[in-house]
């Protein structure tokens, strides 16, 4: 089975975001960048399928900057085969332009299956996997919790509001991984180590005139100060009264 | 005349509440640019059009996409309809609800059209005649704001962002053809959940409890206080999502889902900063906490400090007095 | 608490990290974060050692982490071993402690005193965790001074006969093998002593848990004793000679020390500031006095001083100049520094500070122990007051 995963670096969840002197960026300076959360299901998920095939590729596609080659590292750590890093000094808010990026890599890559993560923590589009796979042609499912493959075919299950739906498709196709479908595993020492022998493959990418321009990057407004109603049960009437009169929500 | 398609969302024939926001946001971007509305709705024959419930949230027309195929989400059917609707009307921009169906929707739309897209937005805008949009990205720590620099745009709006007012449009009902395509993915069926139909994305009201309450087996209390309030989902911190008391469907934050309720009560959920990041949107905010220290209390509007176990049969009894009174 | 670890430093460390270096402190890091702590004080308090963890210690690669591959280890560096003990005691003293004694008391000596033969058959399973070793060189009455010991191992015609007792052996209890050193001459003939790989279910061999420990106690710590163990030919280190050989050993452990306290102090620091700033007290937070602002200024430097000395010491170890003297001060400086950064923070948590919800008076306790053991503080005075003199205090 050869298998892509496409992963993203971006900063670590538990960061402060503080805005750049440019004002539609984000202050990168003493931010610690890690793979994408997400994509580390997508990466787990490429592995096991790869391990249960008894045979396979499971290559790692990033787009961004240089230092995304240490991202990279983690899912090869983890056990990936090689990486291709499509270096772009800035990734476009337009996320469509990464997906040409993409899909032009994968299109004569001869992948059974192409795995992304659900959702980047930095943009937050959750856009380009499916975007990938429309350019491709390729069936696509998305935020996919577990999933079955048996020969061609195969069944995924995705949240929805109140339920689940439960997809079919043929492979190749395109599915973007959710929590839940497996616990990613950690990069062991000695897959550090042979990671660093793995071949990364990179190639500058270009990107046309932005569609969507950033105007502005703010923080959120700060919400008034809130106050403690009171202590323990005694202080229950008084919240009650005061979601009822002043909040209006009950 | 310019004009904007708003795309509804319907399940087992009926149409969603998103639908009305979407429809609604769609009406007050095309008042800025003095634009119609057209609502689509997809849907098997004999969907519920809901024509006038549309036209009152701002409906200029309701175009109607009835397919055998679209009882169910079909997403490559429904793609393609909404792209070439889009096409051949010229709309400025194309509004898709930020559901867990429009979030997969609305990047194959913009795809096939060739379009930019703005993802999960909470306010819409025009400036000088382009369609603008705000958005929370690093899970809600920041929020961009973008300016489509083309003539068409793909934008999903998520839920509970636009309160739908009453516009009084006329909502006249036309059939357009839906894209026959064939179906590269099939939704063979839909599970309920056994949380009931409340996702934490949507509700009004969320309960979410954390690690104060101790225990899986304390989480009926969060149950509930969720009943009494009738109209509530039940959320989870992550702690007590990744210790395997409650599943992740329910999880708020970063690595959860982000929600933009009325009214979000934090129980025993001491606030780290990705969860902040998946709720400090809501409307209004209430913690309770045995730590009067927790950094809840500073997101929070309204705040008792107390055991959960105490307080929580008490808010619950008084919630349900006032909600039958 | 809650929170995941962020890391604690101030002179961009990281930056003199190579890229796998970091990654073996991402992976380490996060395993503490989400497999160690949450288990900890449970074990802690039941004074119980996280046995459970070993398997996937293991398969990650914990275990003699510096050893080469072929023999089943990961073949890091010395600063990414180091790196693992910091990460390991900023957890716990006694999980850094049972990989220490793991790697650098049983796997070390064996890889640096073994037979070819004995690599092979020892090494792999020590490194899978599918076998526990301990380290049997203190003796109840001779701890600061090995030499005099009197355990004794007599040639017999097939092999050796062990005699004698051990005192104070980390994993002595749950290991199924133990390095024992020995006089196989007189006993007064420090010279004479040697090393032996002694399988614990040998006839003669027992082991006990030493009770009522306050200090370490998700740790195992055994007395054991030996009478007339019966081991063959090839249970002796062939090149081990002398007292120099344990105390080569204790180098590699004591190296590692010197990294791992490092990890106490930091999870300390951590904790001592995430409280500071949350606590409110007089209307402000407890961060915001000069006496806590003291405490926390004083943390972050004597931690920052003592990263940048475990660092270049791993450096000088990569590149083979490193001298035990050097080690010396390393161990004693960073322990010392780590007691102190624990006892501030204990004492900057207020009341809260003695529960077992916070880690600082864990660590505290922890520390005396590490203060202690592997040479003692005094110990490493009196070597590095010898090393700069010449004139040796106490021989």
């Amino acid at each position: 089975m050869k298998i892509a995963v496409c992963i993203k670096r971006v900063p670590d969840t538990e960061t402060r975001i503080r805005i750049a002197a440019d004002g539609v960026s984000a202050d990168e300076a003493g931010v610690k960048f890690i793979l994408n959360p997400y994509d580390e299901f997508a990466v787990e998920e490429a592995l096991q399928r790869k391990e249960k095939a008894g045979a396979g590729e499971v290559v790692v596609i990033a787009l961004g900057p240089d230092a995304a080659q240490e991202t990279m590292r983690t899912a090869l750590a983890m056990g990936a085969d090689r990486g291709v890093l499509l270096r772009a000094d800035a990734i476009p808010a337009d996320v469509l332009a990464v997906a040409k990026a993409l899909a032009a890599e994968l299109k004569d890559g001869g992948y059974d299956l192409v795995l992304f993560g659900k959702i980047a923590a930095d943009d937050c589009a959750q856009a380009v996997g499916p975007m990938t796979a429309e350019l491709l042609g390729l069936p696509c499912v998305t935020a996919v919790s577990k999933l079955e493959l048996d020969g061609g075919k195969g069944v995924a299950h995705r949240e929805i509001e109140g339920g689940v739906e439960v997809v079919e498709f043929a492979l190749p196709a395109v599915l973007t991984a959710d929590k839940g479908l497996n616990t990613p595993r950690y990069p062991a020492l000695k897959g550090i180590m042979a990671a660093k022998k793995k071949p990364v493959e990179v190639k500058p990418v270009t990107f046309a005139a932005p569609r969507l321009r950033v105007a502005a990057l703010e923080m959120p407004p700060a919400r008034k100060e809130g106050r403690i109603v009171g202590e323990g049960p005694d202080a229950v009437p008084e919240l009650v009264r005061l979601l009822r009169e002043e909040a209006k929500v009950l | 005349m310019t004009a904007i398609l708003a795309v509804t969302e319907q399940r087992d024939g009926a149409l969603r509440k998103v639908s009305r926001e979407a429809v609604w946001a769609a009406r007050q971007l095309a008042d800025q640019l003095g634009a119609t509305v057209d609502a689509l709705v997809l849907g098997a024959p004999g969907v519920d059009v809901a024509a006038a419930d549309l036209g009152a949230a701002g409906a200029d027309r309701v175009l109607v996409a009835a397919d055998a195929a679209f009882a169910r989400y079909a997403p490559d059917g429904y793609a393609a309809t909404v792209a070439e609707r889009a096409k051949a009307g010229g709309y400025a921009a194309v509004i898709v609800s930020a559901t867990a169906t429009g979030k997969d929707l609305a990047p194959r739309i913009a795809a096939r059209l060739d379009v930019p897209l703005a993802s999960d937005v909470t306010a819409l805008g025009a400036e000088g005649g382009k369609v603008t949009a705000s958005r929370p990205v690093y899970a809600g720590k920041a929020i961009q704001r973008v300016v489509f620099e083309a003539p068409q745009g793909v934008v999903s709006l998520r839920p509970n962002t636009y309160v739908v007012g009453s516009a009084g449009k006329a909502g006249a009902v036309e059939s357009v053809a839906a894209a026959s395509v064939p179906a590269r993915v099939t939704v063979r069926e839909v599970k309920a959940s056994e949380q009931g139909a409340l996702d934490v994305a949507e509700a009004e009201v969320v309960i979410s409890g954390g690690r104060g309450l101790k225990g899986p087996e304390h989480f009926h209390l969060v149950e509930e206080l969720a009943k009494a309030f009738g109209n509530a989902a039940v959320g989870a911190s992550r702690a007590v999502v990744d210790a395997g008391w409650r599943p992740h469907a329910e999880q708020v934050g970063q690595t959860g889902k982000t929600v933009s309720p009325t009214l979000y009560v934090a129980l025993g959920i001491s606030g780290a900063i990705q969860h902040l990041a998946g709720m400090r949107t809501a409307k209004v905010i209430v913690a309770i906490n045995k730590d009067k220290d927790a950094p809840i209390f500073k997101a929070a509007d309204y705040g008792i400090v107390g055991d959960l176990f105490e307080v929580l049969p008490k808010l619950t009894e008084e919630v349900r007095k006032a909600k039958a009174g | 608490m809650a929170s995941r670890f962020d890391g604690v430093d101030f002179y961009d460390v990281a930056s003199l990290l190579s890229e796998d270096e970091r990654a073996v402190q991402a992976t380490v890091r996060q395993w503490v974060d989400e497999k160690l702590l949450p288990v900890i004080n449970r074990h802690y308090v039941e004074g119980t050692f996280p046995k459970e963890l070993i398997p996937e210690m293991a398969q990650l690669g914990f275990l003699g982490a510096n050893l080469p591959e072929q023999y089943g280890c990961a073949g890091l560096g010395n600063v990414a071993y180091g790196l693992i003990m910091q990460e390991l005691e900023r957890g716990d003293s006694g999980i850094r402690s049972f990989a220490s004694v793991q790697g650098g008391l049983v796997m070390y000596p064996i890889f640096a005193f073994g037979s070819e033969e004995q690599k092979r058959r020892w090494l792999p399973k020590l490194a899978s965790g599918e076998l526990i070793g301990c380290f049997g060189l203190t003796e109840p009455d001779f701890g600061s001074n090995p030499g005099g010991m009197i355990t004794t191992a007599r040639e017999t015609g097939g092999g050796w006969v062990l005699n004698g007792a051990k005192m104070w052996i980390t994993n002595g209890s749950m290991a199924g093998v133990a390095i024992i050193w020995a006089k196989t001459g007189a006993v007064d003939d420090a010279r004479s002593i040697r090393g032996f790989i002694v399988p614990t279910d040998t006839p003669g061999f027992t082991a006990k848990d030493q009770k009522g420990k306050l200090s370490l106690r998700a740790s195992d710590t055994s007395e054991l004793v030996l009478q007339d163990v019966t081991v063959g030919k090839d249970a002796l280190l062939p090149a081990s000679q002398g007292l120099k050989s344990p105390l080569m050993c204790l180098t590699q452990a004591r190296y590692g020390i010197a990294w791992g306290v490092v990890g106490a102090a930091m999870a300390c620091y951590d904790e001592a500031l995430r409280y500071g700033k949350q606590r409110v007290m007089f209307g402000r937070p407890i961060a915001g006095f000069q006496l806590q602002q003291q405490r926390l200024a004083d943390m972050l430097t004597e931690i920052t001083k003592a990263q940048l000395l475990v660092l270049q010491l791993g450096r000088m170890k990569d590149a083979g100049t490193m001298t035990p003297e050097q080690v010396s001060l390393a161990k004693r400086n960073n322990v010392d520094m780590a007691c102190e950064c624990a006892r501030e923070a204990r004492r900057l948590l207020g009341a809260n500070g003695i529960l077992v919800e916070y880690a600082a008076m864990r660590h505290l306790v922890n520390l005396e122990s590490v203060y202690t053991y592997e040479g003692t503080h005094d110990m490493h005075t009196l070597i590095l007051g010898e090393a700069v003199t010449g004139l040796s205090a106490f021989e």
